[in-house]
């Protein structure tokens, strides 16, 4: 089912993560195993009963097998970190995923809201009425000067972090995207690459977020980056149409071979398949490739990470047998896709002149 | 310079090598490193080598973590400089010197301004306003002055009496806050 939300085109999702932790209790990689038990009693009650949380998904990170909780990180419900967390940590989520909070991870309490598109504030809205839900029976960790007490000094004030995950080929394409980094990072933001910090950019997709979270409300906050993205997808469409301009038939060239390559490998890494289906995408977007492709497209993104293609598979595969599986799965998918059609672009330029 | 190990023969072999940004040295002596398998560089840590020369190390590892620690959680400063966070939400008020100014450089502020928990209490009045409403009794300089002016209107006035008695009074305070 498609609900792509706002400005879907180029922001993939918007995600809110609220920090908070209790009074009385050590952060939890300062804390003993029992000290963390015992957060996790007093905390995981109090979330399953939300009305938010109704038939909720909760569990022990002990009791999920590695390939479980890969398939979270994937579909970035939980941390890389949390994933590898051990007895007294935890994940609640909601049935739609849309909210999702790790017990005991840095803090006792890392919870986040995700919607697609560009929808900064209502994520913000859906995760806050949440927040003064708990706070009601959980005792938080507050102080009148450093706002919510965090583990990291980084989180300290409101404990928010505010993301969107763009996906930006124009700008990579038209190498402007290190320049576009550098200026996000002098206006007080990160830009990460698929899975956080410290990771690549695959798909050409990229995280932006605010890292200043003392001194500065949620509100605010939520306001200069949506002006920031903002800004950022008018200089990614303004990227598009200059590479159309100047550089038709490189443009042509990159969406033809992910065409060629994704319709006809029988062997493709995660990487590379990223890489192409981002290709396909930027082609839906400037009308080269049908409309209706785009929600595969999406699903593909997820569905052929090596979590997800064993899942699917049912059982663990080598390397090399999700290479394989990988590809059967994208040439299945994309069985009903006809070649780019660069025609209609190309008239409509030429009536232009 | 003798080996560090037996401490007897003179140290030939040096060696060096950075762990967890610490850059640390051995000095040995060519039976010792043979001994240890400096010489074959796959087969050897110097951190395992420094665990297996005991006590001095200890001492010193005993000596630098005896810095000022949290009562809550023992926590201490040197715990922080490792990792970069801390133990509990008490710390932040044991290490809190120093602290502003690495909240300066990190969030260019120091003073929370967003959500706050309903169930928070509020600041003690004292805190939130710095001027307390109610008048404060007038302080000696102000209560000095308003003494002068009644002074020379009562010298106007030509009530000595008066006057006499205002500046008996200005005397007294003058010299209370000399004295003071």
């Amino acid at each position: 089912m498609r609900s792509p939300g706002p400005q879907s085109d180029i922001v993939m999702t918007s995600r809110i993560r609220l920090a908070r932790n209790l009074v009385g209790h050590p952060f939890p990689g300062w804390a003993r195993k029992e000290d963390r038990s015992l957060v996790m009693e007093e905390i995981r009650p109090s979330l399953e009963n939300l009305s938010e949380m109704k038939d909720s998904f909760s569990e022990e990170m002990t009791k999920l097998t590695a390939l479980e909780k890969q398939v979270l990180v994937e579909r970035h419900l939980i941390s890389r970190e949390h994933a590898a967390k051990g007895p007294g940590c935890g994940t609640v989520m909601n049935r739609s995923q849309s909210i999702s909070v790790m017990v005991n991870e840095e803090d006792h309490l890392r919870m986040q809201a995700i919607r697609p598109g560009l929808q900064l504030m209502s994520a913000y809205r859906s995760l806050d009425s949440i927040d003064s839900e708990l706070e009601q029976e959980l005792p938080y960790a507050f102080d009148h000067q450093y706002g919510y007490l965090t583990a990291c000094p980084t989180n300290l004030g409101t404990g928010m972090r505010a993301s969107a995950m763009l996906h930006l080929p124009g700008l990579v394409l038209s190498e402007q995207i290190n320049q576009t980094i550098q200026g996000a990072n002098k206006i007080g933001l990160a830009v990460r690459g698929l899975y956080g910090e410290g990771t690549e950019a695959l798909a050409n997709l990229f995280q932006i977020s605010n890292q200043n979270t003392l001194g500065t409300d949620e509100k605010e906050i939520i306001e200069h980056l949506d002006r920031v993205i903002t800004q950022m997808i008018e200089n990614e469409k303004n990227a598009r149409m200059k590479i159309l301009e100047d550089k038709p038939t490189m443009m042509q060239d990159q969406i033809g071979r992910a065409y060629a390559v994704l319709k006809y490998a029988h062997i493709i890494t995660s990487k590379e398949a990223l890489n192409y289906l981002s290709m396909i995408r930027l082609g839906c977007d400037l009308g080269f490739v049908p409309e209706e492709e785009r929600e595969t497209i999406n699903v593909l993104l997820t569905e052929i990470q090596p979590a997800h293609l064993q899942i699917s598979a049912k059982r663990k595969l080598s390397p090399e047998e999700r290479d394989i599986l990988r590809a059967d799965i994208i040439r299945t998918n994309l069985n009903g896709l006809t070649p780019p059609d660069f025609s209609t672009i190309l008239t409509e330029r030429d009536d232009d002149e | 310079m003798n080996c560090d190990v037996c401490q007897n023969e003179k140290a030939t072999v040096f060696f060096s090598q950075v762990v967890d940004g610490n850059l640390q040295k051995v000095n040995l002596c060519k039976c010792c490193a043979d001994d240890k398998g400096v010489t074959d560089p796959t087969g050897f840590a110097l951190a395992d080598m420094l665990e297996g020369m005991g006590e001095e190390t200890a001492t010193e590892t005993a000596v630098a973590t005896d810095d000022l620690n949290c009562p809550s959680c023992g926590f201490t400063q040197t715990d922080f400089k490792k990792t970069g966070r801390f133990g509990c939400a008490d710390c932040y008020h044991v290490f809190d010197e120093g602290l502003d100014g690495l909240l300066e450089a990190m969030h260019k502020h120091t003073q929370h301004t967003g959500k706050v928990p309903s169930t928070f209490p509020d600041l003690p009045e004292a805190q939130m306003n710095p001027l307390p409403e109610e008048p404060m009794a007038p302080s000696p300089l102000d209560k000095l002055s308003e003494l002068k002016i009644s002074l020379s209107k009562s010298v106007e006035d030509e009530d000595y009496e008066e006057a006499a008695r205002l500046r008996d009074q200005i005397s007294q305070l003058e010299s209370q806050m000399g004295d003071s």
